[in-house]
């Protein structure tokens, strides 16, 4: 049957479950829009800038495991989208964009609205596609999404011009896509799986680094097996946060550049190291040269690339984690720990992070630590990124897979509310909470027209400090308190939520957090808080950049020396 | 650089618009240092063989050779520099040639069985084949005539005895891991 290029796109797109785009329109896409309204099943979300609608998308595709779909015009629309689909990259989202572009006989020649998308975002995307003709178009999406959603996940541009649109083809959806230059190891092979079930047998101070790749591949009840069969201590990087109950005994909490001082001395002390789904990110590891010093490690991963990069490996294993797991566990004997165990929490009791000084202050860890009770943390925190991204790490207990959207690679300011936005339209029955910093919120403030219009009911809680909190408490630790461009002029939020037609609240006094929040829930419909928090608040516990996670700055009202390996470091 | 510690890469990849580019883009921004990256089509249809060559005492070449993998028009990526292999490169050189070093040009010449394929009145063109050793070596001998355009192709290579590089239609699920140890990237 004869279809336009327009239609073909959107038939396709329904064959591979899209329901909702997150959109800007323009010239090279109205052809495009002109035919949306025939495909009702395809829901349009209008963003008010592209960044917001590629954010969206990977909000999206992180709260429902789907893949999400952004489109966006040619020319500025694309490169609005660019800062999107890099965050999409580094945290392994599977997003596919759609840009409009121009009519073919005017690519290359500097045409309005005209750019090189697809060699802009080369470095980003896991691939991109030109698409020529409307014959190639439907093929062009079914591998688009195949290669976005298999493997290790990741960005893929469509980049089609606006002739395309209009030209007719026939459509046929095909059956497989065939990419011979792709291919994904799922299994593990055996011998480096049973070399690993060797080191994990013999080991004395084993631990558990649990990255991403655990929840994008499902397997929590094969991480909970492993920990439990082999009693071993579970910590997870930024983004591997929910992939293992908080609450389970075994939980060692995060580790880093802010992670818990426990999990950091616990990683330092190790005899053997086993890495999931994660890559040595540097935030993670501290210092490479230092890095578990004492540690053999095993590196589970399904990209080959990783494995070797950042650190040295003795067990590599490429495959799907799940895949690996359910192998590894056969191989696994029960064992007991008990003097490591014992060892990790005395230190645990001694390093408390979760602990919230008392002042008569409004402290910023004491708002996320209500939104968790008030929740009874069942909610969707989105955050920002700086101190309000890690204190939400911090406070709030994550015992289920992406309950937490945060952006770990690129570290985009400016993520949260699109982010939430993306999350809530993917999961409308859950709670969605946007954390952000007054600095990183105006990045994206407009997206409060695309809550308004579209009713999306995300609660949005700033943690308004006046400052841009990270970069001052840098200034403060290492530039002898030079802030400089630190200091923030801000709006009064409540109005301009206000003014976007959603109620706020500006909260001062730390007795009527609570009510706020509750306030928030029961409203139906978005809702934002400005939360007016201590302005100088640090961020605790802090490796320092350049150390490596042994030196660990903590707290000044934490008094107890700390002894991880054997080196003795106090508290600066 | 010793020769030694450089390490021929070989890649199919398919012949499609942009491939060198994403291949170009990888390098750069991975900070790998390629010293020749020699392109053409291959014997199979729609494959393009790709010869690189990379110094490996800068470079972790597993990594290169793993990133180009990543890159989903490249097919195989293959390191060679373990295996017996023959290696072939094309220089053409332009030199100064007056009447009194003409001779002394035309022996160095003989005695590396290269031709000349331009003869002028105060210049030759010398063309080599050879071994990348073997290029450097004529290169440095003329220098001292002074060398007015040298123009390289970069190496290309093909492993000794009846093996290939070919891209087979299934591929094996578990595929053997590299379980090498490699250098960490500081």
């Amino acid at each position: 049957m004869k279809r336009t290029g327009a239609q073909i796109l959107c038939e396709s797109l329904l064959k591979e479950g899209v329901e909702v785009i997150f959109g800007f329109p323009g010239g090279s896409v109205l052809p495009l829009y002109d035919t949306l309204p025939q495909y009702p099943q395809l829901r349009h979300i209008l963003v008010r800038h592209e960044q917001g609608a590629a954010h969206a998308a990977d909000g999206y595709a992180r709260a429902t495991g789907k893949v999400g779909v952004c489109l966006a015009t040619s020319g500025p629309g694309a490169c609005n989208l660019v800062t999107g689909i890099a965050n999409a990259h580094l945290d392994s989202s599977p997003v596919v964009a759609i840009t409009g572009q121009v009519a073919r006989p005017f690519i290359g020649k500097d045409a309005f609205q005209e750019i090189d998308i697809t060699g802009i975002t080369v470095p980003i995307t896991k691939h991109s596609y030109l698409v020529l003709s409307a014959e190639e178009l439907a093929n062009v999406v079914k591998e688009a999404f195949y290669i976005a959603r298999t493997g290790r996940p990741g960005p893929v541009l469509i980049d089609i011009p606006r002739d395309v649109f209009v030209e007719e083809a026939n459509f046929h959806y095909p059956e497989k896509v065939k990419i011979s230059g792709y291919k994904t190891t799922l299994q593990g092979h055996p011998s480096q799986i049973k070399k690993a079930a060797k080191l994990i047998n013999e080991s004395q101070k084993p631990v558990i680094l649990a990255g991403r790749g655990v929840i994008i591949s499902g397997a929590f009840p094969e991480l909970k097996e492993l920990a439990e069969k082999a009693q071993i201590p579970v910590i997870t990087t930024l983004l591997g946060i929910g992939c293992f109950p908080e609450d389970h005994i075994l939980s060692l909490g995060m580790i880093g550049m802010h992670g818990m001082a426990y999990a950091n001395m616990a990683v330092s002390s190790a005899d053997l190291v086993i890495a999931i789904g994660m890559r040595f990110d540097d935030r993670a590891t501290g210092k490479v040269s230092g890095f578990a010093p004492h540690a053999q490690i095993i590196h589970i991963d399904i990209d080959p690339a990783e494995i070797g990069k950042n650190v040295r490996v003795d067990v590599p294993i490429v495959g799907d984690v799940k895949n690996v797991l359910s192998e590894l566990n056969k191989h696994v004997e029960v064992q007991t720990h008990v003097d490591w165990i014992a060892q990790v929490e005395e230190w645990r009791r001694d390093h408390p992070v979760v602990v919230i000084r008392e002042c008569n202050e409004l402290l910023p860890q004491f708002v996320i630590r209500k939104i968790y009770e008030v929740t009874n943390g069942n909610a969707i925190i989105v955050t920002g990124v700086g101190q309000n991204q890690m204190w939400a790490a911090q406070h709030f207990w994550y015992n289920k897979p992406n309950t937490l959207i945060s952006s770990g690679g690129l570290g985009t300011m400016g993520f949260e509310l699109p982010a939430a936005i993306g999350a809530k339209v993917g999961k409308p029955d859950e709670t969605v909470w946007a954390i952000a910093g007054d600095g990183g919120f105006q990045m994206t403030i407009q997206e409060l027209g695309t809550a308004a219009q579209d009713n999306i009911a995300v609660k949005i809680a700033i943690l308004n400090n006046g400052f841009l909190g990270m970069v001052r408490q840098w200034q403060e630790l290492f530039y002898k308190k030079n802030y400089v461009a630190t200091p923030l002029s801000n709006p009064d939020f409540v109005k301009v939520a206000e003014a976007y037609g959603i109620p706020g609240l500006r909260v001062t006094d730390k007795k009527l957090v609570v009510a706020a929040i509750q306030r928030a829930m029961e409203h139906d419909g978005p809702f934002l808080i400005d939360f007016v928090v201590e302005p100088e608040e640090n961020i605790y516990p802090m490796v320092a950049p350049g150390c490596s996670l042994a030196e660990i700055i903590e707290a000044p009202w934490n008094k107890v020396k700390i002894k991880a390996g054997s080196q003795e470091t106090s508290n600066l | 650089m010793n020769s030694k510690t450089k390490h021929t890469l070989v890649a199919l990849v398919e012949d499609k618009p942009g491939v060198l580019n994403r291949v170009s883009s990888l390098f750069r921004r991975r900070n790998f240092n390629i010293e020749s990256i020699a392109v053409g089509h291959s014997e199979q249809p729609g494959l393009s063989r790709m010869t690189i060559l990379v110094d490996g005492a800068t470079t972790a070449v597993e990594q290169v050779r793993k990133q180009l993998d990543k890159v989903i028009e490249v097919v195989k990526v293959i390191d060679i520099s373990e295996e017996p292999i023959v290696s072939r490169e094309l220089a053409l050189i332009k030199v100064n040639a007056t009447s009194s070093t003409r001779s002394e040009i035309i022996q160095i010449v003989d005695i590396f069985r290269a031709n000349i394929i331009d003869v002028a009145p105060s210049s030759l063109i010398v063309e080599v084949t050879g071994d990348t050793d073997k290029i450097d070596s004529l290169y440095n001998l003329l220098k001292r005539f002074g060398v007015k355009e040298l123009s390289r192709t970069g190496r290309i290579a093909l492993t000794r005895g009846a093996g290939a590089i070919k891209v087979e239609e299934e591929q094996p699920e578990d595929q053997i891991p590299k379980a090498k140890k490699t250098k960490p990237a500081q």
